[in-house]
């Protein structure tokens, strides 16, 4: 259980203007919600840089792996066929395979790595506070435990850089 | 973003410093030509090929850059802006590779083995409607004419809007870049067919077009990314930061994958369908020059794409300047194997001073014509409505 405070901007740059602020004064921000990626925030917020790059790079290379081996296996010992005339292991041959099952591996590994890390996909619950987020507003979160802020002032600080409709909600994660 | 201070731009100037290290290049280059010709007594075919060579990879990198520039600018991309003046300047340089061309045409008879014309076999003789020397040379003269045009008119409508801009220069050089593009588009193909395929002239490969060009835009753009990185560090572009440098890295990165793409394509089905005619071609690389055909490949897939996968590697000047030498040097090694094997065979072709020392003479007439062309205008384009952008802009 815990208290959250959250505000609404119609405009990316607004929105931007208003993270700033509120650092400036020491006001932790718990999430901000885009409906489209904004240039810049990640900077203001000191996000980490994203995992994906290694999901796909680890899947692709056991993509490669796996498929090279199995057609070796295969063209060896499972069904060995002669092909005009070439030898049971060609592997020039098994280039294609491997470099399109390494391009699915890192594909499917970087969509399933996405959906399961931000909370999408089948079956998951969405956390949406307000379904305007899905639309064409942006969302600013506050937590009354990460600030030593009360939660009335926190809101005051929220509506005074201009976010429209500051509301408080408490919500179980 | 964090801001940085970007310090004053230093004004180029080609002075003495340079014109001395350029000049010793030269004569080294020269110097390793006199002594291949009348110490080392070569043969003929060797020298001519070391030429034909190098006037190649000269107008390669004038050529890549040129249609680097075309696309970014049909594109209406903003990024380039900062940088573009190396490009254009190196593009000044095309109508000076017709010369090198022209030097070596004494030596064709050496190079091409269909212009023997009172011998031909039977394959080579229903080839001559297109390799005939009259039609041959028309097709030089129509590349390198609008080639130059292009590049010239190019230069000329960009340097003008520094003096007095209007918007309809900006769109006079979208419609010119199409233009350019449209005619290079046929014109890289079948100038690789005149002056590369047609070697081996009895082999034969569609690919072979593409195959050339993707070595050339690689070359083209580890060349930009050099100067680029050169005159960051001189403060004479002190707005090309690292967003231009990740960029420049990720084109070098892709177009290696690209090259190996087509290098396996042809390579691929040449083997599978195993057709004589067009496997003497391979036979000839895999069995006389083992060590450089995979070498090949490693320099110019293994090594880029290793080297440039990360997002850190293709931020970081130094690092990027050395995979982009690599890569440059790769490319002039795979020219290498697309003539040596063909125009001088297995007795006399190997890589020895000629072909190590001579390269720096037209390096460094590349470089001079190239520093003459850049000293005259602004190092960046002044009242470019995109120059703001291409300050500011940031990879995600």
């Amino acid at each position: 259980m815990r208290t959250i405070i959250y505000g609404h901007f119609t405009d990316d740059s607004d929105l931007l203007g208003a993270v700033k602020i509120l650092q400036e004064k020491g006001i932790h921000i718990a999430d901000v919600r885009t409906p489209f990626p904004v240039h810049g925030l990640d900077a203001v917020l000191k996000l980490r840089r994203s995992h994906l790059p290694k999901v796909a790079f680890i899947a692709g290379v056991i993509g490669a792996v796996l498929m090279f081996s199995f057609q070796y296996w295969v063209f060896t010992e499972g069904w060995p066929l002669i092909f005009g005339g070439k030898p049971y292991s060609s592997i020039l041959s098994f280039i294609p395979g491997t470099f399109e099952i390494t391009v699915l591996f890192a594909a499917f590994a970087m969509g399933i790595a996405f959906l399961v890390r931000s909370n999408l996909g089948p079956g998951s619950i969405p956390d949406i506070l307000d379904e305007e987020v899905t639309n064409d507003h942006f969302q600013i979160i506050l937590s009354a435990k990460d600030n030593t802020l009360s939660e009335t002032e926190l809101a005051e600080a929220l509506e005074a850089t201009g976010a429209l409709d500051v509301k408080q909600v408490n919500t179980k994660k | 973003m964090e801001k940085q201070n970007i310090p004053e731009p230093v004004p180029f100037k080609f002075g003495k410093i340079l014109k001395t290290y350029l000049g010793i290049a030269a004569g080294i280059g020269l110097l390793v030509l006199l002594i291949a010709i009348f110490v080392q007594q070569l043969p003929s075919a060797r020298i001519w090929a070391n030429l034909w060579m190098n006037a190649l990879m000269f107008l390669f990198l004038g050529l890549g850059a040129l249609f680097f520039w075309t696309v970014n600018t049909l594109g209406e991309s903003t990024w380039q802006i900062n940088f573009q003046r190396v490009m254009e300047s190196m593009g000044i340089t095309i109508p000076f590779a017709a010369i090198f061309f022209v030097l070596a045409f004494p030596g064709l008879k050496d190079i091409f083995e269909w212009t023997h014309t009172g011998n031909l076999d039977r394959v080579l003789q229903e080839k001559t409607p297109y390799l005939n020397m009259p039609f041959w040379m028309v097709r030089f003269a129509v590349y390198f004419i609008l080639w130059s045009f292009f590049a010239w008119y190019l230069r000329k409508i960009s340097v003008k809007n520094d003096f007095e801009p209007h918007e309809k220069y900006l769109g006079r050089l979208r419609a010119t870049s199409g233009w350019f593009i449209v005619f290079f588009a046929i014109s890289s193909s079948t100038a690789a067919w005149d002056w590369l395929m047609s070697i081996d002239a009895h082999w034969f490969s569609t690919l072979c077009g593409w195959y050339i060009f993707s070595g050339m835009f690689v070359a083209a753009i580890a060349v930009i990314i050099l100067i680029t990185i050169a005159f960051k560090k001189f403060n004479i572009l002190p707005n090309v930061n690292k967003e231009h440098l990740h960029d420049l890295g990720k084109y070098l990165f892709g177009f290696s994958i690209f090259w190996a793409y087509l290098w396996l394509s042809q390579y691929l089905l040449i083997w599978y369908s195993n057709i004589p005619e067009e496997t003497v071609y391979y036979v000839e690389r895999v069995n006389n020059y083992k060590t450089l055909f995979y070498m090949n490949l490693i320099v110019n897939f293994v090594v880029p794409f290793f080297a440039l996968m990360t997002r850190g590697s293709k931020r970081q000047p130094l690092y990027l300047a050395i995979v982009s030498l690599v890569v440059l040097l790769g490319h002039y090694l795979d020219l290498y194997l697309a003539i040596m094997p063909g125009a001088v065979g297995r007795e006399a072709a190997s890589i020895g001073l000629l072909e190590i020392g001579l390269p720096f003479f037209y390096l460094a007439v590349f470089l001079t014509l190239f520093f003459i062309s850049f000293e005259k205008a602004k190092p960046v384009p002044e009242n470019h409505p995109y120059a703001i952008e291409s300050s500011s802009y940031e990879n995600i």
